[in-house]
């Protein structure tokens, strides 16, 4: 491999790295208020609420059903309006954000559905508001399945940043197609798949070994 | 005396795909303060809904729950937390915070209620101290044996300073040695708190051990309710017969035999009256099932004997114990 593919392959690394943590960054400030929503509107839960749960839940569903390339394409003018741009790093962040909040607002909901039923209702007994049993007894006892969530949801949105490389977007996935598909690099494209699967085997790894510390039972 | 709950005509009802289920049907009872009450059923019969009215986790149907004279069903979201807090409540799974340190998981309440940090922490160090796991209050729950985690349940019980202390089958999880624990701990704290103890079980000795009055819960309906010395000597209800009789193992010699039911308590259960019986008269009788058991120390115990055939010699039989102060039923 020739230097200067060398040190595309390190810019692109770092791309993807910061593609990834914004976006599943962002991507979390909005999903997990979102699925703690979810969670707690739907039925027989604390807060019940058919219509909010009905309403969210269908775009959540809506959102989740696209294949991530058709919303890449769709979300195109959107990304131009947020950054002014549609091609580059921080272009991509803005469909992998939207393409990642329902998944992770999925992936909340369903951690906090693991939370004992009787802890709730001994909170409740204790005279606690359901604001207060969500904040100091649902989320702290979800909070390793969260991070479990979270380990998966990072890896899924480090596949997608790597689509991003279709509509103009930097990093490994950019690479890949332009030396490892256009122009028929190989070694240059095995090199790319190399390090996402590493990629990917870190952030799972780290998510895992986290949530297990964090399990006190 | 006053009274800490009073139910009238509490009727609760579930709905579920069009089906209507009646849990409760027309259940009144009082408990009174300081006092351990007992609400002793089979399972499905509707005591987990009962002690669920007691502190509005579950919301009536009909009739009116009362808690120190106010209705609970007329509290606002505000005023019922507010109430909460002085209404504590165990459970059969103990529901404590598995992330959480035992020391954490007793200062809950007292967070809920905004006490200061260092307030907290001195307050559940007593109660810790009061159930005995003062050496555990770094510990996670999971680490800590069943019995022990339902010691950090009534040390988080405790620590709101409730006027009553609701128990879910607090003792249905445990082996009978941590049960016995259980429910000393549990007088122990009746006794030198006052606090008034509600306790809903299947097991008919908890309520032989550490309960003052009980109330008999059969398929929604109170069967019966008084002391728990009174039901044992004398039940009236079929549930309770049922409760207190367990059923018979042996068939009797002759099927068509009258069988009788004798039951006695305190110093009668140190007399050996079947001798006496055979001494004095002659007659024999079968004993087909027999047990004791000692309530609030006293000894108890009842037996079915299979009576002889002839009419003359049943009636020198049952006029030998009626004389010897014994209580009587037949039960075929």
């Amino acid at each position: 491999m020739s230097d200067y593919i060398v040190e595309a392959i390190q810019k692109g690394i770092l791309e993807t790295l910061e593609m990834t943590f914004f976006s599943a960054l962002i991507a979390y400030l909005i999903g997990l208020p979102l699925g703690v929503i979810l969670y707690a509107t739907s039925k027989g839960r604390l807060l019940e609420n058919t219509a909010v749960n009905g309403v969210l839940g269908t775009i959540v569903n809506v959102l989740r059903s696209l294949p991530f390339l058709i919303l890449l394409v769709l979300l195109i003018p959107f990304t131009r309006l947020v950054t002014g741009s549609s091609i580059g790093t921080v272009a991509s962040i803005v469909p992998l954000t939207v393409g990642a909040i329902p998944i992770v607002a999925r992936m909340v909901e369903s951690s906090l559905y693991e939370v004992q039923p009787g802890i709730i209702e001994a909170a409740t007994a204790m005279g606690a508001s359901p604001l207060y049993i969500i904040v100091h007894f649902i989320l702290p006892e979800a909070t390793p399945s969260l991070l479990q969530g979270a380990a998966i949801n990072i890896a899924t949105v480090l596949g997608y940043s790597a689509m991003a490389g279709v509509i103009g977007g930097g990093g490994l996935g950019a690479i890949a197609l332009q030396y490892g598909y256009y122009r028929y690099q190989k070694d240059v494209l095995w090199t790319t798949v190399a390090l996402l699967v590493v990629m990917v085997m870190l952030i799972q790894g780290s998510g895992t070994l986290l949530a297990k510390k964090n399990r006190k039972a | 005396m006053e009274f800490v709950y009073n139910l009238e005509h509490v009727s609760k009802t579930y709905k579920n795909d069009g089906k209507e289920f009646e849990a409760l049907k027309d259940i009144n009872l009082s408990v009174k303060e300081g006092e351990i009450f007992g609400i002793i059923g089979m399972s499905g019969a509707g005591k987990s809904t009962l002690v669920r009215t007691l502190n509005r986790l579950e919301e009536v149907t009909s009739g009116t729950v009362e808690f120190y004279g106010q209705d609970l069903a007329k509290l606002n979201a505000k005023d019922l937390r507010n109430v909460r807090h002085s209404i504590s409540m165990i459970f059969q799974g103990f529901n404590l915070l598995q992330q959480r340190t035992v020391i954490e998981n007793v200062e809950q309440p007292l967070r809920i209620a905004g006490k200061s940090k260092k307030e907290r922490k001195e307050i559940a160090r007593q109660m810790l101290k009061v159930v005995g796991l003062e050496e555990k209050e770094n510990v996670f729950p999971a680490r800590l044996s069943g019995g022990q985690r339902q010691r950090v349940a009534i040390a988080r019980a405790l620590a709101a300073d409730p006027k009553v202390l609701l128990c879910d089958e607090a003792t249905s999880a445990l082996d009978p040695k941590m049960t016995g624990e259980i429910l000393e701990l549990l007088k122990k704290i009746n006794e030198e708190r006052k606090l008034t103890i509600v306790i809903i079980t299947h097991e008919m000795a908890v309520v032989e051990k550490i309960c003052d009055r009980v109330a008999i819960i059969d398929d929604g309906y109170l069967a019966e309710v008084g002391e728990v010395k009174q039901l044992f000597s004398d039940p009236q209800s079929a549930a309770a017969k049922k409760l207190v009789f367990p059923a018979n193992p042996f068939d009797p010699s002759d099927p068509e035999g009258r069988l009788i039911r004798i039951v006695f308590d305190g110093l009668k259960a140190s007399e050996p009256f079947i001798a006496n019986l055979v001494e004095t008269t002659g007659q024999k009788v079968n004993i087909l099932s027999a047990n004791t058991k000692s309530v609030g120390g006293i000894g108890y115990g009842q037996m079915v004997l299979e009576l002889p055939r002839e009419k003359k010699d049943q009636e020198i039989v049952v006029d030998f114990f009626r004389k010897n102060g014994l209580a009587i039923s037949e039960v075929r």
